[in-house]
């Protein structure tokens, strides 16, 4: 099938209430439009290798009074929106939003667009519709299908989910009631399956962690990879740069949030030299444990001394660190009564504590 | 670790124990954890096989996939809990909402300095499509909500402000109040000095607070090199 598309090639696709609307991307001038009035149908096509996402929009037949447009007919019955660089959900979605509303049909129409007139006409009409309908009926039935036996069988995977949960809520109870004898071992079995399941670990955390093997593992490795970034960076790093920098060199099986903070919580107890922090702000940070707070309080008073006073900008510079952890530092200097602060709507100013 | 007691005292206790337990009918917990893991290990086969028929709709389809992440919700299931977890591994979500967690947190970064920590998540969905390229999946803006939610594990940074039917998305730990009254609310000191609002006093009639987070002049701004540079840690 060809697609004539060299004159309508690049360009961005907008939606009214009333109208879909296509502007070339380079000359602006060059803008066409179809009222949503004359859509009939429309689905998605999924992207495959070499294709991208499309939209296929089915349309009514051409009105008598069409205004002047690239093309005045064409034996489709359909175009095609090819998303080169993605929007293809969203646009959907909102398609199919407008569409359901179909808010033009309040306003009226200043131009009725006859149905149907002559014999002629018709006839061309109930081929064409015809023929859209019975594909309309096939994709649906097809994609019914599909749909529903994609749903069916996560239904039934769900129904067996739920037992697991209910089982391990059983078992969660009874080592709450102490109605057998739990080893150890057996703990961090069953912390393993509910970690394989995910489900939440109600009771055993606050008597056993939430650490289970895999966490243990996790953060060993940690200590490894997290040195010499850490010595880099003066010591400290969000965690959330952390979680990007270990889930960027891994490239894959990548590390959930939770699995990140989940072994950070094991550095003290495995004896690492690192250790999990969280300041007051909720700021969470890995530090290393040869990292003394009296350093870094002692640091942050010379700095601002040295220069009289100083903003978390103007500190972070000075360091080479990030806003948010010097301010940090500016705080805890503060806390402990080294500095004093200058609230102002110009920003948040340390001095050294003169009191 | 302690080996369940082995003295003759330590079996009586138990078969007494059991004896108990099985006169109620109940199982104990050692034994149905035995049992857990068998039922497990059919549940791993299970869901290899719809791994295999069905992976790929969840791969294409985001309505497929928010009404997988609503399904488990509904029985109690995180799929996203952890990297290690069945659902990460076998269906690949676990992937998917990791890396567009990095994805989204490099673009807060980078556009920081410009917003003060504060971006729609129009704005944010439009960069993170810009970054992940012409042949990578395509994400919606569900997928971005879910993959924020998760992040909030890693402390105050994220968060989410419901905004107007959408959200404005926190990346920073600043603390704001929102009632019907958002502008106004948004409007206090406390923005001020924290860079995210600005303050004109020049306008005509009163002052008036301007929002960088919502200028739309900066929403089709693209990353420039220099801020590319502040994304990498």
């Amino acid at each position: 099938m060809l697609l004539i598309r060299a004159k309508l090639d690049v360009g961005v696709v907008l939606l009214s209430t009333h109208r879909l609307l296509w502007r070339d991307q380079k000359n602006h001038e060059c803008c066409i439009c179809i009222p949503l009035s004359q859509v009939i149908f429309f689905e998605e096509q999924a992207a495959g290798i070499g294709k991208s996402a499309k939209i296929v929009i089915y349309l009514h037949p051409v009105p008598e009074n069409k205004e002047p447009g690239p093309y005045q007919q064409s034996k489709y019955s359909f175009i095609k929106l090819s998303f080169k660089e993605h929007g293809q959900i969203e646009f959907y979605r909102r398609l199919t939003e407008e569409m359901t509303q179909k808010r033009w049909e309040n306003t009226p129409v200043s131009q009725p667009i006859p149905t149907g007139v002559g014999p002629k006409a018709a006839r061309t009409r109930a081929v064409g519709i015809v023929g859209i309908e019975r594909k309309l009926e096939e994709k649906r039935k097809e994609t019914d299908k599909n749909i529903s036996e994609a749903f069916e069988d996560l239904s039934k995977l769900m129904e067996k989910a739920k037992e697991m949960v209910e089982v391990s809520k059983s078992i969660a109870n009874k080592i709450k009631d102490k109605q057998g004898d739990i080893t150890e071992d057996e703990t961090i079995r069953f912390k393993s399956y509910l970690l394989s399941m995910g489900i939440a670990n109600p009771v055993t955390r606050e008597t056993h962690g939430s650490g289970t093997q895999y966490h243990i593992q996790l953060a060993r490795q940690l200590g490894d990879i997290l040195q010499a970034p850490l010595e880099e960076r003066g010591g400290m790093m969000a965690l959330t740069e952390v979680y990007c920098l270990v889930n960027r060199a891994r490239g894959m099986e990548l590390l959930s949030p939770e699995d990140l903070v989940n072994a950070c919580k094991m550095f003290e107890s495995l004896k690492l030299p690192l250790r999990l922090r969280v300041f007051d702000s909720g700021v969470m940070v890995v530090q290393l444990q040869s990292h003394s707070e009296e350093e870094m309080i002692a640091s942050a008073l010379d700095n601002v001394s040295d220069k009289g006073s100083l903003t978390a900008e103007e500190f972070a510079k000075l360091l080479g660190l990030s806003v948010l952890l010097s301010k940090e530092r500016l705080l805890l200097a503060e806390k402990v009564g080294h500095l004093c602060r200058d609230d102002s709507v110009e920003g948040l100013r340390f001095y050294p504590n003169l009191f | 670790m302690h080996r369940r007691g082995v003295g003759a005292g330590a079996i009586a206790k138990k078969k007494l124990a059991e004896v108990k337990y099985k006169e109620r009918g109940t199982v104990l917990a050692e034994d149905q954890i035995a049992q857990m893991s068998k039922q497990l290990e059919t549940f791993k086969t299970n869901l290899e096989e719809f791994a295999s028929k069905h992976k790929q709709e969840i791969r294409k389809n985001s309505q497929f996939r928010v009404q997988f992440q609503e399904m488990c919700a509904t029985i109690g299931v995180d799929p996203l809990a952890s990297g290690k977890g069945f659902w990460s591994e076998m269906l690949g979500v676990g992937d998917f909402y990791y890396e567009l967690g990095v994805q989204i947190i490099e673009v807060c970064l980078a556009l920081k300095h410009r917003n003060g920590g504060l971006i729609t998540l129009d704005e944010l969905h439009h960069h993170v499509l810009k970054g992940r390229g012409k042949f990578a999946q395509d994400v919606s803006q569900d997928d971005l909500v879910r993959a924020i939610k998760k992040l909030k594990a890693m402390g105050n940074g994220f968060g989410m402000i419901p905004v107007g039917g959408s959200y404005l998305v926190q990346s920073v730990p600043a603390e704001l109040n929102m009632d019907h009254t958002v502008v106004l609310q948004l409007a206090e000191d406390h923005l001020l000095k924290e860079g995210l609002a600005w303050l004109d006093s020049q306008a005509a009639g009163e002052p008036q607070y301007w929002l960088p987070a919502l200028f739309s002049e900066l929403l089709s701004r693209d990353i420039t090199p220099e801020e590319a540079s502040q994304m990498t840690p």
